[in-house]
């Protein structure tokens, strides 16, 4: 019986059952109400559908919690129950194996029973598997039957006119924003918590000074976790996409906020937005495409030319140039929306008193809107840098795989970002540190943007109290 | 300016030095206005490149060449448990290949002589490709026993060949060949050779020889061309050296001696055999199927409704619009309505305390975070302390939907900003409560602003690839996924997949799924832009 439970699909069901529950709860409550209404001399406090509401939330709440607890949690559940009772043949398993083993149990579960028929162990097994999941759903279902149960006679007994109906509801509602909110803390939690934990065990095994100072990657191997090439080539990169996208976007917010007409702007601005818009697995089809190539064949007619030594320029394929310069252009919208805000948020009367000292255009952008609105342009680069550091997929298919320090712009060089996509995709076992660095190396890219973010965003404040 | 304002004693705005000053600040003036628009004609021009680079790329892979086959349909070679199981007949490829392969050996009888030959004629069509018609003729189980014609993908190398994306040519048309012979050399193992007899000795052809050998020569690539001369079905290639008196020419495929009388050609490939996946028989082959009418360039809805492949000429895109779709529907349930309440509580309840204050900071951060830090906490607390499904829709969603949160919520507080004070004054003055206001008045009135936020925002996770790559999206998935909890992969994913293909022609499909991609982003933004075109409203 509980095999088949185990097979139920549990999404739906549960949803229809929590509206069906939902909506009798609050009709209960409403009819309660307004016998109440008619029976006592006292008039309601709240109005009839008020009580309603109010018995729901109480029913329903306490269940959709632990149905919503079992869809997270059920199923690490159910493998560590399993993992518990394997017999001592499993021993010899590691942890990898162990999860590749239940991954294929879990799978057998949901299908047919003669898919596993020639395997008796595998197929009890599945089978014990399926009576924990089963027993487990229907644990959860009773449990929230009962919580559901619970709820609403807590509910219905406190019904009587003088309780506050709607008040209760809306600090209920209130309560439910609040945890909405609560969500975005939990989710930076979660990053923090998660990257700290695997890069504790990632140290525990690999000293932190040889990853953060070593001059040698090489993380498939798992001998040298050096991360400073990667660093390096982060750099690199960034610094290339900051050389594009800094002038180009400035200049174009200086334009467009002070030089161009209405219709001008009309039209350039969406141009602009939709450089910010294209996905960047795009843009790295494009770099790999058209730009990657472009900038090996100069490198090669470079080294051809006389006064370069040969094999000057490495003129990889794959290079820092072609993916820096893609994602510079990537970036230009971010500099120049920021910065057009910042310069249009400068009083017209600075420029107006620099006018009528006699000033061009020019020399009042350059000494008089520049200067007010350095520290939201600023703001701004920094939050391009941010983004140019964390960029993955430009990266990922236009810069390489090759860890190494260079001044070669044209030469094979690889990021933090593509390291952890190189050792995380495909199957990766949690224990290793090859795995473990892919979350050493996240750890540093999500602190270093976060320092970037924090300064940039703090300035942005500061500046804004300014003017206002 | 500095200048002008320390400089003591009278200035006349005539005095030269005054004027020079002028003019000097005026070509500033200019060249800092140029700098500007130099700079936004880069952004734009490199736009323009890409999507031209892009889109050209993409429209060679939405036509696609089709070879049309006859194949009788014998009972045994095709429905090998009988008619009554249309299933085996469905998935019966080897038994459909064979007679793809019976029937290139009928039309190219040559092809038999050796088995190397016989696979490089096979080569032609790619195995999977008879899919399509094994599962057309298991719903006709009725055309057992009869010859039915069929249209199937030309594998993709030739279809790059047809589309000219394999190498440059010189095609010439030649003088009429009198007579063509055949040198038999006294070792009778030497293949045969052919002597061809023009009208005008050839001096076309040697004219186009001499500038093949001149362009070749500058690639570096002497004598790196083949060249193959066509009448009708009938091709033979030139033999080396290509200055030789008379000029001896190898049968590829038909008959030699049909070369002669009508109007010949010749086409020059300036790329040697060995630096292409063509061979020059393959391309004879080809064009002789395309001179009896059996090659058709037509649309490849295969792109559409294939799902991936190994090779790309029938691979297509259908399973990972699925998979974008579930992931795009758990991300919006997640986010949207999250997004909405977190916003609702920081602009209406809120009270001024360090906990909202964190909560803020926290919310614009988040957004800043890069997209692949998400990827991490997938792996990590999805998939490996939840033990959710790897490569699911599901967690994609989840997620995203995590990613997308900072944005929704910014957009919504900014749509909720919009609403004007007095609203809210006056729905209090009539007694509604907090909640009432809120719910009854300020939401529905930022509403259509909420929602163009969040289909923006949408937009913007439909494009993201890193963190799906961290929680096994990427894995190879031919099957449409029927739910959230099947193994899925994503379009941007796929394209990232695809980019990476070692085949050539996998550029055009990647680009032709880029174009399926911002076709996509394209209709929710200009559904987002419509919304707040129709519904905005100034207060």
């Amino acid at each position: 019986m509980l095999e088949t439970f185990s097979q139920i699909p549990m999404a739906w069901l549960a949803f229809a059952a929590l509206a069906a529950a939902g909506c009798a709860a609050f009709l209960a409550g409403r009819t309660i109400a307004m016998g109440i209404a008619r029976t006592s001399e006292a008039q309601l406090n709240s109005q009839p559908n008020y009580h309603g509401y109010y018995v729901a939330m109480w029913t329903v709440t306490p269940a959709a919690l632990l149905l919503l607890g079992h869809a997270l949690f059920g199923s690490g559940l159910t493998r560590s129950l399993l993992m518990a009772e394997l017999p001592d043949g499993f021993a010899s398993f590691d942890r990898l194996q162990l999860a590749q083993y239940l991954d294929r149990v879990s799978e057998a579960a949901t299908l047919d029973r003669s898919v596993w028929a020639g395997e008796p162990l595998f197929a009890a097994v599945t089978e014990r598997y399926m009576i924990l999941k089963g027993g487990l759903k229907l644990g959860t279902f009773l449990l929230a039957i009962l919580a559901g149960l619970a709820g609403l006679a807590f509910a219905t007994r406190r019904l009587q006119a003088s309780f506050r109906a709607r008040h209760e509801v809306e600090r209920g509602i209130q309560l439910a924003l609040f945890a909405c909110a609560a969500i975005a803390v939990a989710t930076t939690a979660g990053i923090v918590v998660s990257l700290l934990f695997e890069s504790i065990r990632f140290f525990s095994q690999v000293p932190l000074f040889d990853f953060l100072f070593g001059l040698h990657w090489n993380a498939q191997t798992e001998e040298h976790f050096g991360a400073i090439p990667l660093f390096f080539g982060t750099f690199i990169i960034s610094l290339i996409a900051m050389c594009v996208a800094v002038p180009v976007g400035l200049y174009a917010a200086i334009y467009l906020s002070e030089y161009a007409g209405a219709r001008a702007r009309a039209w350039i601005k969406p141009m602009l937005e939709i450089l910010a818009g294209i996905p960047t697995v795009v843009y790295g089809f494009f770099a790999l495409l058209v730009i990657a190539p472009a900038v090996r064949t100069s490198a090669v007619w470079l080294n051809g030319l006389p006064f370069i030594p040969d094999e000057f320029f490495a003129a990889s394929s794959t290079n820092a140039l072609a993916a820096g310069l893609v994602m510079g252009v990537m970036i230009i919208p971010f500099v120049s929306s920021l910065s057009d805000d910042v310069i249009n948020a400068v009083p017209q009367s600075l420029r107006d008193g620099a006018f009528a000292m006699g000033a061009t255009r020019s020399e009042t952008v350059k000494q008089v809107v520049m200067p007010a609105a350095l520290p939201g342009v600023i703001a701004s680069v920094l939050l391009a840098v941010s983004r140019a550091i964390g960029e993955t997929m430009i990266v990922v298919m236009a810069a390489g795989l090759r860890p190494q320090i260079t001044a070669d712009p044209t030469a094979e060089i690889t990021t933090i970002t593509v390291q952890i996509v190189a050792l995380l995709t495909g199957d990766s076992e949690f224990d290793s540190p090859k795995t473990l660095s892919a979350f050493a190396l996240g750890f540093v890219l999500f602190a270093l943007t976060l320092v970037f973010n924090l300064v940039a965003l703090r300035v942005v404040q500061k500046y804004r109290e300014k003017y206002d | 300016m500095t200048k002008l304002i320390s400089s003591p004693g009278p200035s006349r705005f005539d005095d030269p030095e005054a004027l020079s000053r002028l003019k000097k600040r005026h070509a500033a003036e200019r060249r800092f206005r140029l700098y500007g628009q130099l700079a936004i004609s880069f952004a734009i021009l490199f736009l323009g490149l890409l999507i031209v680079s892009i889109g050209s790329q993409a429209v060679s892979a939405f036509s696609h060449h089709q070879v049309t086959f006859h194949l009788p349909l014998n009972e045994e070679t095709v429905a090998p448990n009988g008619p009554g199981d249309p299933e085996a007949v469905e998935e019966n490829i080897s038994g459909f290949y064979q007679l793809v392969r019976e029937d290139l050996a009928r039309t190219f009888p040559e092809a038999g002589e050796t088995p190397a030959r016989t696979r490089e004629v096979n080569a032609l069509v790619t195995r999977l490709a008879v899919i399509p018609m094994a599962r057309e003729t298991s719903e006709h189980l009725d055309w057992l026993g009869e010859t039915r014609r069929y249209r199937t993908a030309l594998s993709d190398d030739l279809d790059l060949y047809l589309k000219g994306a394999v190498a440059d040519e010189i095609e010439i048309s030649l003088a009429e060949i009198l007579r063509a012979e055949q040198i038999r050399a006294e070792d009778s193992d030497a293949p045969p050779r052919i002597r061809l007899t023009s009208a005008d000795e050839f001096a076309s052809l040697r004219d186009a020889l001499a500038r093949a050998s001149a362009l070749t020569a500058d690639r570096g690539e002497a004598g790196g061309f083949s060249v193959l001369v066509q009448n009708g079905a009938n091709l033979v290639r030139l033999l080396p050296p290509y200055d030789s008196q008379p000029l001896l020419f190898e049968p590829m495929t038909g008959t030699p001696a049909n070369l002669a009388g009508g109007k010949p050609e010749a086409r020059i490939i300036l790329l040697p055999e060995s630096a292409r996946n063509v061979t020059d028989r393959q391309i004879a082959w080809t064009l002789a199927l395309q001179e009896q009418g059996r090659i058709r360039s037509s649309l490849n809805w295969a792109l559409l409704t294939n799902s991936d492949s190994t090779y790309p000429e029938i691979a297509g895109v259908l399973a990972a619009i699925v998979g974008s779709l579930f992931t795009m529907f758990v991300t919006a349930a997640i986010a949207i309505p999250i997004g909405i309440c977190a916003a609702l509580y920081l602009e209406e309840y809120a009270p001024k305390n360090r906990v909202t204050d964190l909560i803020e900071v926290n919310i614009n951060n988040l957004a800043a975070v890069p997209s692949i830090v998400f990827g991490l906490l997938g792996a990590a607390v999805f998939l490996n302390f939840l033990a959710l499904p790897r490569s699911a829709p599901l967690v994609g969603g989840l997620v995203l939907g995590l990613l997308t949160l900072p944005t929704v919520i910014i957009a919504a507080r900014a749509a909720l900003r919009t609403v004007p004070p007095s609203i809210r004054a006056a729905a209090l003055g009539l007694g509604a409560s907090k909640t009432q206001t809120v719910f009854h008045h300020v939401l529905p009135l930022a509403a259509p602003g909420i929602l163009t936020g969040a289909i923006i925002g949408m937009a913007r996770a439909l494009g993201e690839t890193a963190p799906l790559l961290l929680i096994g999206m990427v894995a190879f998935v031919a099957e449409v996924p029927g739910g959230p909890t099947d193994e899925a992969t994503a379009l941007p994913v796929l394209i990232y997949k695809w980019s990476t293909g070692a085949e050539r022609a996998w550029e055009p499909n990647t680009a032709a799924a880029i174009l399926v991609l911002l076709t996509f982003m394209v209709v929710m933004n200009a559904v987002a832009v419509f919304l707040r075109r129709r519904f905005e409203r100034r207060w």
